[in-house]
Protein backbone atom coordinates (compact mmCIF):
# COMPACT_ATOMS: atom_id res chain seq x y z
CA UNK A 1 0.00 0.00 0.00
CA UNK A 2 1.13 3.26 -0.52
CA UNK A 3 1.17 6.23 1.67
CA UNK A 4 1.51 10.06 1.27
CA UNK A 5 2.36 13.51 3.28
CA UNK A 6 -0.81 16.03 3.48
CA UNK A 7 -0.44 19.07 5.54
CA UNK A 8 1.38 17.12 8.17
CA UNK A 9 -1.19 13.75 7.61
CA UNK A 10 -0.55 10.63 6.12
CA UNK A 11 -2.90 9.14 4.49
CA UNK A 12 -2.87 5.48 2.32
CA UNK A 13 -3.91 5.77 -1.59
CA UNK A 14 -3.79 3.54 -4.11
CA UNK A 15 -1.94 3.28 -7.65
CA UNK A 16 -3.65 5.89 -9.05
CA UNK A 17 -3.64 8.53 -5.87
CA UNK A 18 -7.04 7.79 -5.06
CA UNK A 19 -7.97 7.22 -0.73
CA UNK A 20 -8.06 3.77 0.17
CA UNK A 21 -9.28 4.63 4.26
CA UNK A 22 -11.98 6.94 4.11
CA UNK A 23 -11.05 7.47 8.23
CA UNK A 24 -8.12 9.29 7.53
CA UNK A 25 -10.35 11.99 5.34
CA UNK A 26 -11.45 15.24 7.03
CA UNK A 27 -11.97 18.57 5.30
CA UNK A 28 -8.51 19.90 5.16
CA UNK A 29 -7.19 16.63 3.65
CA UNK A 30 -9.87 17.36 0.74
CA UNK A 31 -9.17 20.95 0.62
CA UNK A 32 -5.34 19.82 -0.33
CA UNK A 33 -6.68 16.56 -2.74
CA UNK A 34 -8.27 19.41 -4.49
CA UNK A 35 -5.19 21.77 -4.71
CA UNK A 36 -3.10 19.15 -5.56
CA UNK A 37 -5.58 18.77 -8.99
CA UNK A 38 -5.75 22.45 -9.35
CA UNK A 39 -9.24 22.91 -7.82
CA UNK A 40 -9.67 26.09 -4.95
CA UNK A 41 -12.58 24.37 -2.68
CA UNK A 42 -15.84 26.81 -2.63
CA UNK A 43 -19.67 26.25 -1.58
CA UNK A 44 -20.59 24.86 -4.65
CA UNK A 45 -17.87 22.25 -4.89
CA UNK A 46 -18.93 21.38 -1.18
CA UNK A 47 -22.39 20.99 -1.84
CA UNK A 48 -21.10 18.09 -4.47
CA UNK A 49 -18.85 16.16 -2.04
CA UNK A 50 -21.38 16.33 1.00
CA UNK A 51 -23.65 14.87 -1.38
CA UNK A 52 -21.41 11.80 -2.48
CA UNK A 53 -20.27 11.48 1.17
CA UNK A 54 -23.80 11.14 1.95
CA UNK A 55 -25.18 8.65 -0.75
CA UNK A 56 -21.41 6.25 -0.25
CA UNK A 57 -22.06 5.97 3.03
CA UNK A 58 -25.90 4.72 2.26
CA UNK A 59 -25.26 2.86 -0.99
CA UNK A 60 -21.47 2.02 -0.70
CA UNK A 61 -20.70 3.45 -4.26
CA UNK A 62 -19.84 6.84 -5.89
CA UNK A 63 -22.97 8.00 -7.39
CA UNK A 64 -23.12 8.35 -11.52
CA UNK A 65 -23.80 11.38 -12.99
CA UNK A 66 -27.42 10.79 -13.56
CA UNK A 67 -28.18 9.91 -9.54
CA UNK A 68 -25.72 13.57 -9.38
CA UNK A 69 -28.89 15.16 -11.61
CA UNK A 70 -31.22 13.28 -10.49
CA UNK A 71 -31.37 12.69 -6.85
CA UNK A 72 -28.10 15.50 -5.86
CA UNK A 73 -30.31 18.25 -7.65
CA UNK A 74 -26.92 19.27 -9.70
CA UNK A 75 -27.12 19.42 -13.14
CA UNK A 76 -24.40 18.41 -15.17
CA UNK A 77 -22.92 21.48 -16.49
CA UNK A 78 -22.40 22.71 -13.21
CA UNK A 79 -20.45 19.56 -12.03
CA UNK A 80 -18.23 20.39 -15.54
CA UNK A 81 -18.14 23.44 -14.67
CA UNK A 82 -16.81 22.63 -10.88
CA UNK A 83 -14.59 19.75 -11.87
CA UNK A 84 -13.58 19.93 -15.30
CA UNK A 85 -12.36 17.01 -17.36
CA UNK A 86 -13.92 13.81 -15.43
CA UNK A 87 -16.02 15.45 -12.87
CA UNK A 88 -16.94 12.09 -10.73
CA UNK A 89 -13.81 11.04 -10.89
CA UNK A 90 -12.34 14.14 -9.43
CA UNK A 91 -14.96 14.83 -6.97
CA UNK A 92 -14.71 11.14 -6.00
CA UNK A 93 -10.59 11.78 -5.14
CA UNK A 94 -11.30 15.08 -3.47
CA UNK A 95 -14.33 13.48 -1.18
CA UNK A 96 -11.83 10.77 -0.17
CA UNK A 97 -13.79 7.57 -2.27
CA UNK A 98 -12.24 4.95 -4.39
CA UNK A 99 -12.18 5.50 -8.08
CA UNK A 100 -15.34 5.30 -9.32
CA UNK A 101 -15.96 2.09 -11.57
CA UNK A 102 -18.39 2.39 -14.74
CA UNK A 103 -20.21 -0.60 -14.25
CA UNK A 104 -20.25 -3.81 -16.31
CA UNK B 1 -54.59 -21.09 -3.03
CA UNK B 2 -51.72 -18.87 -3.09
CA UNK B 3 -50.55 -16.25 -5.53
CA UNK B 4 -46.80 -15.99 -7.09
CA UNK B 5 -47.27 -12.92 -9.85
CA UNK B 6 -44.23 -13.01 -12.57
CA UNK B 7 -44.36 -8.96 -13.79
CA UNK B 8 -42.46 -9.04 -17.65
CA UNK B 9 -42.18 -11.87 -19.77
CA UNK B 10 -38.89 -11.42 -21.54
CA UNK B 11 -36.30 -13.89 -20.93
CA UNK B 12 -35.35 -13.67 -16.91
CA UNK B 13 -39.56 -13.54 -16.63
CA UNK B 14 -40.34 -16.37 -19.00
CA UNK B 15 -37.11 -18.62 -17.29
CA UNK B 16 -38.48 -18.41 -14.21
CA UNK B 17 -42.70 -19.19 -14.98
CA UNK B 18 -40.85 -22.06 -16.33
CA UNK B 19 -38.90 -23.22 -13.34
CA UNK B 20 -41.31 -22.17 -10.83
CA UNK B 21 -44.06 -24.25 -12.63
CA UNK B 22 -42.26 -27.51 -11.91
CA UNK B 23 -40.82 -26.43 -8.34
CA UNK B 24 -44.33 -25.38 -7.12
CA UNK B 25 -47.27 -27.92 -5.95
CA UNK B 26 -50.19 -26.28 -8.78
CA UNK B 27 -52.61 -27.23 -5.61
CA UNK B 28 -50.93 -25.29 -3.54
CA UNK B 29 -49.59 -22.31 -5.95
CA UNK B 30 -51.19 -20.35 -8.63
CA UNK B 31 -48.65 -18.74 -11.43
CA UNK B 32 -49.77 -15.70 -13.41
CA UNK B 33 -47.44 -13.56 -15.77
CA UNK B 34 -48.01 -10.04 -17.12
CA UNK B 35 -46.73 -8.45 -20.19
CA UNK B 36 -47.76 -6.12 -22.28
CA UNK B 37 -46.41 -7.41 -25.38
CA UNK B 38 -47.54 -10.54 -27.60
CA UNK B 39 -43.81 -10.74 -29.36
CA UNK B 40 -40.73 -12.22 -28.06
CA UNK B 41 -37.82 -11.10 -29.28
CA UNK B 42 -33.86 -12.92 -29.90
CA UNK B 43 -32.29 -9.32 -28.85
CA UNK B 44 -29.08 -11.05 -28.84
CA UNK B 45 -30.15 -11.19 -32.78
CA UNK B 46 -30.43 -8.03 -33.15
CA UNK B 47 -27.02 -7.20 -33.91
CA UNK B 48 -26.94 -9.23 -36.88
CA UNK B 49 -30.11 -7.85 -38.71
CA UNK B 50 -28.05 -4.73 -39.88
CA UNK B 51 -25.61 -6.86 -41.63
CA UNK B 52 -28.55 -9.05 -43.08
CA UNK B 53 -27.17 -12.40 -41.26
CA UNK B 54 -30.82 -12.56 -39.29
CA UNK B 55 -33.77 -11.28 -40.44
CA UNK B 56 -37.20 -11.21 -38.78
CA UNK B 57 -38.10 -14.63 -38.46
CA UNK B 58 -34.70 -15.16 -36.76
CA UNK B 59 -35.59 -13.16 -33.69
CA UNK B 60 -39.34 -13.31 -33.35
CA UNK B 61 -42.10 -15.72 -32.08
CA UNK B 62 -45.09 -15.26 -29.91
CA UNK B 63 -44.31 -14.35 -26.16
CA UNK B 64 -47.17 -16.98 -25.10
CA UNK B 65 -45.57 -20.12 -26.80
CA UNK B 66 -42.84 -20.25 -23.79
CA UNK B 67 -45.33 -19.79 -21.13
CA UNK B 68 -45.83 -23.36 -19.59
CA UNK B 69 -49.36 -24.74 -19.19
CA UNK B 70 -50.89 -24.01 -16.11
CA UNK B 71 -49.26 -20.15 -15.77
CA UNK B 72 -52.03 -17.45 -16.38
CA UNK B 73 -50.47 -15.27 -19.32
CA UNK B 74 -52.14 -12.23 -18.87
CA UNK B 75 -51.56 -9.47 -22.15
CA UNK B 76 -51.78 -5.79 -20.34
CA UNK B 77 -49.68 -2.94 -19.35
CA UNK B 78 -48.85 -2.59 -16.07
CA UNK B 79 -49.95 0.72 -13.94
CA UNK B 80 -48.40 0.33 -10.99
CA UNK B 81 -47.15 -2.17 -7.82
CA UNK B 82 -48.83 -1.68 -4.29
CA UNK B 83 -46.52 -3.53 -2.15
CA UNK B 84 -48.05 -2.17 0.97
CA UNK B 85 -51.18 -3.73 -0.29
CA UNK B 86 -49.18 -6.81 -1.95
CA UNK B 87 -51.37 -6.08 -5.19
CA UNK B 88 -50.75 -4.68 -8.68
CA UNK B 89 -53.30 -2.64 -10.66
CA UNK B 90 -52.83 -2.83 -14.73
CA UNK B 91 -53.58 -0.38 -17.07
CA UNK B 92 -57.18 -2.71 -18.22
CA UNK B 93 -58.10 -2.12 -14.53
CA UNK B 94 -57.87 -5.02 -13.29
CA UNK B 95 -56.21 -5.59 -9.84
CA UNK B 96 -54.28 -8.49 -9.05
CA UNK B 97 -53.11 -9.48 -5.62
CA UNK B 98 -49.72 -11.44 -4.82
CA UNK B 99 -48.46 -13.38 -1.73
CA UNK B 100 -44.43 -13.38 -3.74
CA UNK B 101 -44.16 -10.67 -6.64
CA UNK B 102 -41.28 -11.18 -8.97
CA UNK B 103 -40.08 -8.04 -11.21
CA UNK B 104 -38.48 -9.46 -14.38
CA UNK B 105 -39.68 -5.76 -15.82
CA UNK B 106 -36.40 -5.37 -18.06
CA UNK B 107 -34.87 -2.26 -18.89
CA UNK B 108 -35.53 -0.28 -22.60
CA UNK B 109 -34.23 2.18 -24.70
CA UNK B 110 -34.83 5.68 -23.55
CA UNK B 111 -33.16 7.36 -26.79
CA UNK B 112 -35.36 10.70 -25.47
CA UNK B 113 -33.12 10.80 -22.79
CA UNK B 114 -30.11 12.36 -25.04
CA UNK B 115 -31.46 15.89 -26.30
CA UNK B 116 -31.39 15.99 -29.69
CA UNK B 117 -31.40 12.00 -30.35
CA UNK B 118 -34.73 12.14 -31.29
CA UNK B 119 -33.87 15.34 -33.64
CA UNK B 120 -34.72 15.29 -37.47
CA UNK B 121 -31.43 12.91 -37.97
CA UNK B 122 -33.26 9.89 -36.73
CA UNK B 123 -33.66 7.04 -38.39
CA UNK B 124 -32.36 8.73 -41.01
CA UNK B 125 -28.46 9.40 -40.11
CA UNK B 126 -28.93 8.03 -36.42
CA UNK B 127 -29.97 4.35 -35.70
CA UNK B 128 -29.78 2.19 -32.70
CA UNK B 129 -29.81 -1.54 -33.06
CA UNK B 130 -31.12 -1.87 -29.65
CA UNK B 131 -34.81 -2.57 -31.07
CA UNK B 132 -36.47 -4.39 -33.87
CA UNK B 133 -37.18 -1.36 -35.49
CA UNK B 134 -33.60 -0.06 -35.26
CA UNK B 135 -32.10 -2.80 -36.33
CA UNK B 136 -34.24 -3.02 -39.31
CA UNK B 137 -34.43 0.61 -39.93
CA UNK B 138 -30.74 0.43 -39.61
CA UNK B 139 -29.92 -2.47 -42.01
CA UNK B 140 -31.95 -0.46 -44.87
CA UNK B 141 -29.24 2.74 -43.86
CA UNK B 142 -26.03 -0.08 -44.54
CA UNK B 143 -27.36 -1.05 -47.92
CA UNK B 144 -27.67 2.54 -49.31
CA UNK B 145 -23.91 3.06 -47.25
CA UNK B 146 -20.98 4.48 -50.08
CA UNK B 147 -18.91 5.76 -47.40
CA UNK B 148 -17.85 8.62 -45.05
CA UNK B 149 -18.04 9.03 -41.01
CA UNK B 150 -19.17 5.82 -39.23
CA UNK B 151 -19.44 6.18 -35.06
CA UNK B 152 -20.82 3.65 -32.83
CA UNK B 153 -21.40 5.42 -29.80
CA UNK B 154 -22.24 4.21 -25.97
CA UNK B 155 -24.64 7.24 -24.22
CA UNK B 156 -24.54 6.28 -20.81
CA UNK B 157 -23.73 3.19 -18.78
CA UNK B 158 -25.28 0.42 -17.67
CA UNK B 159 -26.54 -0.52 -21.28
CA UNK B 160 -27.78 -3.94 -21.98
CA UNK B 161 -25.11 -6.29 -23.29
CA UNK B 162 -21.96 -4.15 -22.86
CA UNK B 163 -20.08 -5.84 -25.50
CA UNK B 164 -22.91 -5.46 -28.26
CA UNK B 165 -21.41 -1.92 -29.08
CA UNK B 166 -17.95 -3.22 -29.83
CA UNK B 167 -19.06 -6.82 -31.62
CA UNK B 168 -20.97 -3.71 -34.39
CA UNK B 169 -18.03 -1.95 -34.69
CA UNK B 170 -16.23 -5.68 -35.28
CA UNK B 171 -18.95 -6.34 -37.86
CA UNK B 172 -19.50 -3.52 -39.46
CA UNK B 173 -14.94 -3.36 -40.27
CA UNK B 174 -15.92 -6.85 -41.88
CA UNK B 175 -19.18 -6.32 -43.48
CA UNK B 176 -17.56 -2.85 -45.03
CA UNK B 177 -14.02 -4.57 -46.33
CA UNK B 178 -16.19 -7.52 -48.39
CA UNK B 179 -18.25 -4.58 -50.13
CA UNK B 180 -14.74 -2.38 -50.72
CA UNK B 181 -16.45 0.23 -48.72
CA UNK B 182 -13.96 0.04 -45.83
CA UNK B 183 -11.14 2.28 -47.41
CA UNK B 184 -14.42 4.71 -47.84
CA UNK B 185 -15.27 4.64 -44.49
CA UNK B 186 -13.47 6.34 -41.23
CA UNK B 187 -15.15 4.13 -38.21
CA UNK B 188 -14.82 5.66 -34.99
CA UNK B 189 -15.91 3.85 -31.64
CA UNK B 190 -16.94 6.64 -28.91
CA UNK B 191 -17.71 5.94 -24.66
CA UNK B 192 -18.42 7.44 -21.59
CA UNK B 193 -15.74 4.56 -20.44
CA UNK B 194 -12.09 5.28 -20.07
CA UNK B 195 -11.55 2.31 -22.17
CA UNK B 196 -12.69 -0.35 -25.03
CA UNK B 197 -14.69 -2.59 -21.82
CA UNK B 198 -15.43 -2.32 -18.28
CA UNK B 199 -12.78 -5.11 -16.96
CA UNK B 200 -9.13 -4.18 -17.17
CA UNK B 201 -7.65 -7.56 -18.97
CA UNK B 202 -10.35 -7.72 -21.88
CA UNK B 203 -10.20 -3.87 -22.01
CA UNK B 204 -6.49 -4.47 -23.25
CA UNK B 205 -7.15 -7.54 -25.57
CA UNK B 206 -10.24 -5.72 -27.40
CA UNK B 207 -8.37 -2.56 -27.77
CA UNK B 208 -5.39 -3.75 -29.07
CA UNK B 209 -8.38 -5.79 -31.69
CA UNK B 210 -9.72 -2.41 -32.16
CA UNK B 211 -6.16 -0.89 -33.27
CA UNK B 212 -5.39 -3.55 -35.42
CA UNK B 213 -8.83 -3.29 -37.27
CA UNK B 214 -7.77 0.30 -37.64
CA UNK B 215 -11.37 1.21 -35.62
CA UNK B 216 -10.40 4.54 -33.86
CA UNK B 217 -11.51 5.25 -29.66
CA UNK B 218 -12.73 7.93 -27.95
CA UNK B 219 -12.59 7.12 -24.40
CA UNK B 220 -14.10 9.16 -21.55
CA UNK B 221 -16.91 10.93 -23.50
CA UNK B 222 -19.86 11.82 -22.10
CA UNK B 223 -22.93 13.29 -24.53
CA UNK B 224 -24.25 16.51 -23.92
CA UNK B 225 -26.67 16.62 -26.76
CA UNK B 226 -26.89 15.54 -30.28
CA UNK B 227 -26.53 18.59 -33.50
CA UNK B 228 -29.16 17.57 -36.08
CA UNK B 229 -27.86 20.28 -38.09
CA UNK B 230 -24.23 19.83 -38.19
CA UNK B 231 -24.54 16.25 -37.78
CA UNK B 232 -22.17 15.48 -34.70
CA UNK B 233 -21.89 14.42 -31.00
CA UNK B 234 -21.01 16.99 -28.55
CA UNK B 235 -20.23 16.36 -24.76
CA UNK B 236 -20.53 18.34 -21.73
CA UNK B 237 -17.20 18.91 -21.95
CA UNK B 238 -17.69 20.10 -25.60
CA UNK B 239 -15.52 18.07 -27.74
CA UNK B 240 -17.27 17.12 -30.66
CA UNK B 241 -17.45 14.19 -32.92
CA UNK B 242 -19.03 14.24 -36.40
CA UNK B 243 -20.78 11.33 -37.98
CA UNK B 244 -22.29 10.81 -41.39
CA UNK B 245 -24.01 7.60 -39.96
CA UNK B 246 -24.19 7.27 -36.06
CA UNK B 247 -25.03 4.08 -34.28
CA UNK B 248 -25.88 4.95 -30.75
CA UNK B 249 -26.86 3.06 -27.97
CA UNK B 250 -29.29 5.55 -26.06
CA UNK B 251 -29.23 5.24 -22.35
CA UNK B 252 -30.86 2.34 -21.33
CA UNK B 253 -33.92 2.81 -18.65
CA UNK B 254 -35.90 -0.17 -16.49
CA UNK B 255 -39.57 0.40 -16.88
CA UNK B 256 -41.55 3.42 -16.08
CA UNK B 257 -44.12 1.23 -13.93
CA UNK B 258 -41.44 0.95 -11.35
CA UNK B 259 -40.99 4.54 -11.59
CA UNK B 260 -44.99 5.31 -11.45
CA UNK B 261 -44.34 2.64 -7.98
CA UNK B 262 -41.88 4.46 -6.44
CA UNK B 263 -39.59 1.48 -6.45
CA UNK B 264 -36.73 2.28 -8.50
CA UNK B 265 -33.29 4.20 -8.43
CA UNK B 266 -32.56 7.50 -10.79
CA UNK B 267 -32.76 4.70 -13.76
CA UNK B 268 -35.57 3.08 -12.92
CA UNK B 269 -33.92 -0.17 -11.67
CA UNK B 270 -35.33 -1.92 -8.59
CA UNK B 271 -32.28 -1.92 -5.78
CA UNK B 272 -31.77 -5.82 -4.60
CA UNK B 273 -29.84 -7.93 -2.97
CA UNK B 274 -26.81 -8.89 -4.86
CA UNK B 275 -26.69 -12.26 -3.78
CA UNK B 276 -30.22 -13.70 -2.79
CA UNK B 277 -31.96 -11.28 -5.43
CA UNK B 278 -34.84 -10.11 -2.96
CA UNK B 279 -35.80 -6.73 -3.48
CA UNK B 280 -34.31 -4.51 -0.62
CA UNK B 281 -37.29 -2.72 0.59
CA UNK B 282 -39.86 -5.90 0.56
CA UNK B 283 -39.12 -8.89 1.95
CA UNK B 284 -41.99 -11.00 -0.55
CA UNK B 285 -40.35 -9.03 -3.74
CA UNK B 286 -37.91 -10.60 -5.85
CA UNK B 287 -36.09 -9.02 -8.78
CA UNK B 288 -34.36 -10.65 -11.79
CA UNK B 289 -32.64 -9.76 -14.88
CA UNK B 290 -32.26 -6.39 -16.29
CA UNK B 291 -34.39 -4.53 -13.77
CA UNK B 292 -32.33 -5.28 -11.00
CA UNK B 293 -29.60 -2.64 -9.56
CA UNK B 294 -26.97 -5.08 -9.80
CA UNK B 295 -22.89 -4.68 -10.40
CA UNK B 296 -23.29 -7.90 -13.10
CA UNK B 297 -24.30 -7.44 -16.61
CA UNK B 298 -27.31 -6.95 -18.27
CA UNK B 299 -27.45 -9.97 -20.07
CA UNK B 300 -29.37 -13.31 -20.72
CA UNK B 301 -26.78 -15.45 -19.51
CA UNK B 302 -27.26 -13.14 -16.31
CA UNK B 303 -31.00 -13.69 -16.06
CA UNK B 304 -30.58 -16.93 -16.54
CA UNK B 305 -28.00 -18.04 -14.05
CA UNK B 306 -30.17 -15.83 -11.31
CA UNK B 307 -33.11 -17.46 -12.54
CA UNK B 308 -31.83 -21.01 -10.91
CA UNK B 309 -30.13 -18.95 -7.43
CA UNK B 310 -33.86 -17.08 -7.22
CA UNK B 311 -35.87 -20.33 -8.04
CA UNK B 312 -34.14 -22.22 -4.74
CA UNK B 313 -34.55 -18.70 -2.95
CA UNK B 314 -38.64 -18.37 -3.68
CA UNK B 315 -39.31 -22.30 -2.28
CA UNK B 316 -36.17 -21.61 0.45
CA UNK B 317 -38.69 -18.46 0.99
CA UNK B 318 -42.13 -20.19 1.10
CA UNK B 319 -40.59 -23.32 3.82
CA UNK B 320 -39.36 -19.96 6.09
CA UNK B 321 -35.86 -21.16 5.42
CA UNK B 322 -32.82 -18.78 5.21
CA UNK B 323 -32.33 -17.61 1.34
CA UNK B 324 -29.24 -19.36 0.97
CA UNK B 325 -28.77 -19.81 -2.79
CA UNK B 326 -26.40 -17.30 -3.62
CA UNK B 327 -26.01 -15.53 -7.28
CA UNK B 328 -22.28 -14.47 -7.65
CA UNK B 329 -22.46 -12.23 -10.17
CA UNK B 330 -21.72 -14.93 -12.88
CA UNK B 331 -22.09 -13.78 -16.48
CA UNK B 332 -20.55 -14.94 -20.13
CA UNK B 333 -20.89 -13.11 -23.34
CA UNK B 334 -19.66 -14.26 -26.66
CA UNK B 335 -17.99 -11.21 -28.54
CA UNK B 336 -18.17 -11.50 -32.28
CA UNK B 337 -14.97 -10.15 -34.18
CA UNK B 338 -15.78 -10.68 -37.44
CA UNK B 339 -14.43 -13.37 -40.12
CA UNK B 340 -16.60 -15.88 -38.28
CA UNK B 341 -13.92 -15.67 -35.36
CA UNK B 342 -15.34 -14.79 -31.66
CA UNK B 343 -14.32 -13.93 -28.28
CA UNK B 344 -15.81 -15.89 -24.76
CA UNK B 345 -15.75 -13.93 -21.84
CA UNK B 346 -16.52 -15.61 -18.34
CA UNK B 347 -16.50 -13.64 -15.20
CA UNK B 348 -18.17 -12.28 -11.90
CA UNK B 349 -17.97 -9.92 -9.09
CA UNK B 350 -14.82 -10.75 -7.90
CA UNK B 351 -13.02 -12.13 -10.98
CA UNK B 352 -12.90 -10.41 -14.25
CA UNK B 353 -12.65 -12.28 -17.43
CA UNK B 354 -9.56 -13.90 -17.98
CA UNK B 355 -8.00 -16.28 -20.49
CA UNK B 356 -8.83 -20.08 -20.09
CA UNK B 357 -11.06 -22.93 -21.45
CA UNK B 358 -14.99 -22.97 -20.72
CA UNK B 359 -17.04 -25.03 -19.98
CA UNK B 360 -15.41 -27.54 -19.32
CA UNK B 361 -12.21 -26.43 -17.32
CA UNK B 362 -8.37 -27.02 -19.84
CA UNK B 363 -10.82 -28.62 -22.52
CA UNK B 364 -13.56 -26.36 -23.82
CA UNK B 365 -14.23 -26.68 -26.60
CA UNK B 366 -14.68 -22.78 -26.02
CA UNK B 367 -11.37 -20.44 -25.08
CA UNK B 368 -11.57 -17.54 -22.97
CA UNK B 369 -10.28 -14.18 -24.56
CA UNK B 370 -9.28 -15.43 -27.15
CA UNK B 371 -10.21 -15.24 -30.74
CA UNK B 372 -11.64 -18.53 -32.51
CA UNK B 373 -14.01 -20.52 -35.35
CA UNK B 374 -15.13 -22.37 -32.26
CA UNK B 375 -16.66 -19.70 -29.86
CA UNK B 376 -18.35 -17.97 -33.54
CA UNK B 377 -20.02 -21.35 -33.88
CA UNK B 378 -20.92 -21.34 -30.48
CA UNK B 379 -22.19 -17.72 -31.05
CA UNK B 380 -24.44 -19.30 -33.48
CA UNK B 381 -25.56 -22.40 -32.06
CA UNK B 382 -26.86 -20.04 -29.22
CA UNK B 383 -30.12 -18.44 -30.69
CA UNK B 384 -31.22 -22.91 -31.12
CA UNK B 385 -30.21 -22.98 -27.51
CA UNK B 386 -32.07 -20.17 -26.31
CA UNK B 387 -35.45 -20.65 -27.89
CA UNK B 388 -35.22 -24.56 -27.21
CA UNK B 389 -33.31 -24.83 -24.04
CA UNK B 390 -33.10 -21.85 -22.08
CA UNK B 391 -36.42 -19.96 -22.18
CA UNK B 392 -37.68 -23.81 -20.76
CA UNK B 393 -35.42 -23.35 -18.07
CA UNK B 394 -33.75 -27.02 -19.23
CA UNK B 395 -30.59 -27.28 -17.39
CA UNK B 396 -27.39 -26.93 -19.62
CA UNK B 397 -25.03 -30.01 -19.10
CA UNK B 398 -21.48 -28.40 -17.57
CA UNK B 399 -22.96 -24.69 -17.33
CA UNK B 400 -23.78 -23.85 -13.79
CA UNK B 401 -24.57 -21.21 -12.15
CA UNK B 402 -21.77 -20.46 -9.64
CA UNK B 403 -18.40 -19.32 -11.96
CA UNK B 404 -15.71 -21.78 -11.64
CA UNK B 405 -12.38 -20.88 -11.42
CA UNK B 406 -10.65 -24.34 -12.53
CA UNK B 407 -8.72 -23.92 -16.19
CA UNK B 408 -9.07 -19.77 -15.41
CA UNK B 409 -5.48 -18.26 -16.03
CA UNK B 410 -5.55 -15.94 -13.07
CA UNK B 411 -3.46 -13.50 -12.19
CA UNK B 412 -2.39 -12.66 -8.66
CA UNK B 413 -3.79 -9.29 -8.81
CA UNK B 414 -7.07 -9.87 -9.92
CA UNK B 415 -8.37 -12.11 -8.07
CA UNK B 416 -9.60 -8.65 -6.33
CA UNK B 417 -12.95 -7.41 -7.51
CA UNK B 418 -12.43 -5.54 -10.81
Amino acid sequence: MKQKQLNGVTIDIDDEGYMTNHAQWNRDVAAALAKEIGIELADGHWRVLDFIDKDFKERGVVPGMRRMNKIGGIPTKDLYALFPDGPIKKAARIAGYPKPVSCV
Amino acid sequence: MKKLLILGAGTAGTMMANRLRKKLSTDEWAIAIVDQYTKHYYQPGFLFMPFGIYSEKDVIKPKQKFIPPRVHYIESEIDRIEPDHNRVLLRSGKQLDYDILILATGVKTAPEQTEGMLGNDWRKRVFDFYTFEGALALHNALRDWTGGKLVVHISEMPIKCPVAPLEFAFLADWWLSERGLRDKTEISYVTPLSGAFTKPIASKVLAHLLEEKGIKVVTDFNVARIDNEQHKLVSWDEKEVDYDLLVTVPTNMGDPAIERSGLGDELNLVPTNRHTLQSKQHQNIFVIGDATDLPSSKAGSVAHFESEVLAENIVHYIKGEPLDSQFDGHANCFIESGYHKAFLLDFNYDLQPVPGKYPLPFIGPFSLLRETHMNDLGKLAFKWIYWNLLLKGVPMPGVGHEMSRLGKQIPIETSQPA
